[in-house]
C-alpha cells in the first residue's frame, strides 16, 4: 500500500496541515461552523473581513443567484477587529483552528492598525489583506486596482506585523500578474486570488438591480475558468505561493487550480451549498495524488503541460 | 446540530396549479425539528440552480401520518409554492427522486402556555410553519385561532386539518370567494380590539413582509407580544454568508443587521425595523 501523501503547505513561516481553506466572506467567523465540522481539519479558515470598527453593511437583498453562480453585495458587515479578538477568537483557539483573518481598511493606516491588533492576539496565524472587495465605497478595491496602492498597503502592513501576509487580489484588472508582483515586492508572503468579478443582475420587469447595492461580486462555478487562467498567469510571474479560488466545488476543481499554480486553494460559494464538503475534498485530493504517484501535494503545483491537447 | 441528507421523495400531492405538499423521508430531521424551524433544500444536484432554498417544516410525520412523538417520526413535508426554478422543480418532483436537505435550522417559535391564547396569522404560503405550531400548542391545551388569508378560496389549504385540531378559523380572501373579502390584517385588528386587557393573545405571524410588518404593528398597538417568521433571500442557512439580514432594534436602540437564519427566522415582531 502506498504511503499517505504529504498534504502540508508552507505559506511564509506558516505550515498548513493541508491545502484546503475556507474562503473569506463565505464562512462567517468560523464559529458558525464549529458545531457542524471539525475546524481543525481545515488547512485554514479565513474570517469575514474586519475593519477597525463595526459595520452594518448593505440592506437586503444582498445576493441573487445567477447561472452556476451568485452575485453578492454584503457590504462587509462586521464586528470590528477588537470584538473579534475578544469574543470569537477564543473559541477558534479552543477548537485548534488555523485562523487567517481577512483585514480591511479605508486607509493604509487602518490596514496596519487592524493588523497590529491581530498580531498581538493569541491564535491568529496569518493576515489576508482585503484589497479587492468590489462592494464598498472606500477602501478595498481602490487599493487593489492600483499597483502603487497594492504595494503601499502591503509594505505598511509588513512593518506592522510578523504574521504571514496574503494580499487577496481582485480579478477586476487587465493584468492581474502585475498586481501579484507589486504585492511580492511589497513584502507579501503569498497572494490569494480571485476575489469576485464586479457584475450586475437586473429585474427586466421593474428595470431595477436585483440587489440593493446595484452592483455586486460574481462568484461560483461560473467564474472558475477565468480564475484558473489568472492563477496560471500569476504563477508565471511571482515566486511566492499562490492561494487559488473561484468556483471550486470538487476535488477535481481544486486540483485544476493547483496544476495552474496554486499551492493551496479556498472554497467559498460551494460551502454555502455543501457545508460538509471538506472531507470529500481532502479525500479526493489525496486520491488524485495516489493515482498520479505523488508523494506530496506540492509536486502538483504549476505543472501545466502545453502543446496540443491529446485526443482521449 | 443540523443533519445533511439526500431525502427520498415519498409523496407529492398537488393542492392547486401552484401549490403542492412534498413529503420527504428524513427521519433524523423530522425527529429534531421544532415549530418554526426550516430546512435548506437543494432541488436538484449540479450547479443550476446552485443554491439551496429555505423551507419551513410543514408537517412532522410517521409512517402512518402525523406523528407527535419525535422518535417515531420518519418524514416531514414542505408546503411549496411554485415561483422560480427551484420551487418549480419541487412542484414537479417525482416519488423516488432524492432531494438534498439540511436541517433543522434556525430559532423556533416560543410556545405559550394556557391560559394565554395563541393567534396565528398566515398569508398564502406563510401557512407553512403553523401546522406543526398549532399541533404543539393544542397538545399543551392552548386555545388557538388561525387568521388565514389567501387570494381566493381554492388557495386556502388544510382547513380540515386545523379544524380537527380544534383551531378556530378566521378566513379572508382577496376576491371574497371565502370568508371576509380583503386582507387578513383587518379582522386581526378588529378582534384584537375586542379582547379584554387581561387576556391578550400572543400573536404569531408568517407571510409576505408587508403582512408581517402590519401584523407586528397591530399586535403592538393592542399591547400584544408577537413573533414573526421572516423569509429573506438566504445563501447558506448557517450564518456563513450574511445575506439574509433583517434590521433589528438593538439594546442601544439603534438598528443592527441580524442574520435571519441563525437569529431567526422567528424574530420578536416589536424589534424589527422594516426596511
Amino acid at each position: 500500500m502506498a504511503a499517505t501523501p504529504d498534504l502540508s503547505v508552507r505559506i511564509g513561516s506558516l505550515t498548513l496541515r493541508n491545502p484546503v481553506m475556507a474562503a473569506s466572506g463565505c464562512f462567517g467567523y468560523g464559529v458558525e461552523y464549529a458545531g457542524l465540522i471539525d475546524l481543525s481539519s481545515l488547512g485554514a479558515l479565513v474570517t469575514k473581513g474586519l475593519f477597525l470598527k463595526e459595520r452594518e453593511g448593505h440592506p437586503a437583498p444582498r445576493i441573487v443567484e445567477t447561472p452556476a453562480g451568485m452575485l453578492n453585495a454584503i457590504g462587509l458587515q462586521g464586528i470590528g477587529a477588537r470584538r473579534f479578538v475578544a469574543e470569537l477568537l477564543p473559541e477558534l483557539v479552543a477548537r485548534r483552528a488555523t485562523v487567517i483573518v481577512n483585514v480591511c481598511g479605508t486607509t493604509v493606516e487602518e490596514y496596519a492598525e487592524v493588523s497590529r491588533i491581530l498580531s498581538d492576539a493569541e491564535g491568529v496565524h496569518g493576515i489576508e489583506l482585503n484589497i479587492s472587495c468590489p462592494n464598498i465605497k472606500e477602501g478595498g478595491i481602490q487599493f487593489g486596482c492600483s499597483l502603487a496602492g497594492t504595494h503601499d498597503v502591503v509594505s505598511a502592513v509588513r512593518k506592522a506585523t510578523r504574521l504571514p501576509i496574503i494580499p487577496k487580489l481582485t480579478p477586476n484588472v487587465t493584468d492581474v500578474a502585475s498586481f501579484a508582483r507589486a504585492a511580492e515586492e511589497g513584502g507579501a508572503d503569498a497572494v490569494s486570488l480571485v476575489n469576485t468579478f464586479l457584475a450586475m443582475v437586473l429585474d427586466v420587469e421593474t428595470r431595477r438591480p436585483k440587489i440593493s447595492n446595484g452592483l455586486g461580486g460574481l462568484s461560483g462555478p461560473a467564474i472558475r475558468p477565468i480564475a484558473v487562467r489568472m492563477v496560471y498567469e500569476c504563477h508565471q510571474t511571482v515566486r511566492i505561493p499562490i492561494i487559488g479560488m473561484g468556483g471550486i466545488a470538487s476535488a477535481r476543481d481544486a486540483i485544476e487550480f493547483m496544476i495552474a499554480g496554486a499551492a493551496a486553494i479556498q472554497v467559498g460559494t460551494a460551502n454555502f451549498v455543501y457545508p460538509l464538503i471538506w472531507g470529500k475534498l481532502l479525500a479526493g485530493i489525496e486520491d488524485y495524488l495516489v493515482r498520479h504517484r505523488h508523494a506530496r501535494v506540492s509536486e502538483v503545483v504549476g505543472t501545466v503541460l502545453t502543446g496540443h491537447p491529446v485526443a482521449p | 446540530m443540523p443533519i445533511d441528507v439526500e431525502a427520498e421523495v415519498v409523496a407529492n400531492t398537488p393542492l392547486s396549479s401552484e401549490y403542492n405538499v412534498l413529503v420527504l423521508a428524513a427521519g433524523d430531521i423530522a425527529s429534531a425539528a421544532e415549530p418554526g424551524q426550516f430546512v435548506m433544500v437543494k432541488a436538484r444536484s449540479g450547479h443550476d440552480p446552485l443554491l439551496r432554498r429555505p423551507f419551513s417544516v410543514f408537517e412532522l410525520l410517521g409512517d402512518r401520518g402525523l406523528e407527535q412523538r419525535p422518535e417515531r417520526r420518519t418524514r416531514f413535508s414542505l408546503l411549496n409554492k411554485r415561483a422560480g426554478v427551484s420551487t418549480g422543480l419541487l412542484y414537479d418532483a417525482r416519488v423516488g427522486e432524492r432531494v438534498a436537505c439540511l436541517g433543522p435550522l434556525g430559532r423556533p417559535f416560543s410556545l405559550v402556555e394556557p391560559p394565554t391564547h395563541a393567534w396565528l396569522v398566515a398569508g398564502g404560503v406563510g401557512l407553512a410553519p403553523f401546522a406543526v405550531l398549532a399541533e404543539r400548542l393544542r397538545a399543551r391545551g392552548v386555545a388557538v385561532t388561525l387568521f388565514y388569508g389567501a387570494r381566493r378560496a381554492s388557495e386556502l389549504f388544510y382547513l380540515d386539518f386545523f379544524e380537527a385540531l380544534g383551531v378556530r378559523l378566521v378566513l379572508t380572501t382577496e376576491d371574497g370567494s371565502r370568508g371576509e373579502a380583503g386582507r387578513i390584517i383587518a379582522p386581526l385588528d378588529r378582534e384584537l380590539g375586542q379582547v379584554q386587557s387581561g387576556s391578550r393573545p400572543f400573536v404569531y405571524a408568517c407571510g409576505p413582509e408587508g403582512m408581517l410588518a402590519a401584523a407586528a404593528a397591530v399586535a403592538m398597538k393592542h399591547g400584544c407580544r408577537s413573533e414573526v417568521s421572516v423569509e429573506r433571500i438566504m445563501g447558506c442557512g448557517l450564518g456563513g454568508c450574511y445575506s439574509c439580514v433583517v434590521p433589528l432594534r438593538g439594546e442601544d436602540g439603534r438598528p443592527h443587521h441580524v442574520r435571519s437564519c441563525i437569529a431567526g427566522p422567528v424574530l420578536d415582531g416589536a424589534r424589527i425595523l422594516w426596511d
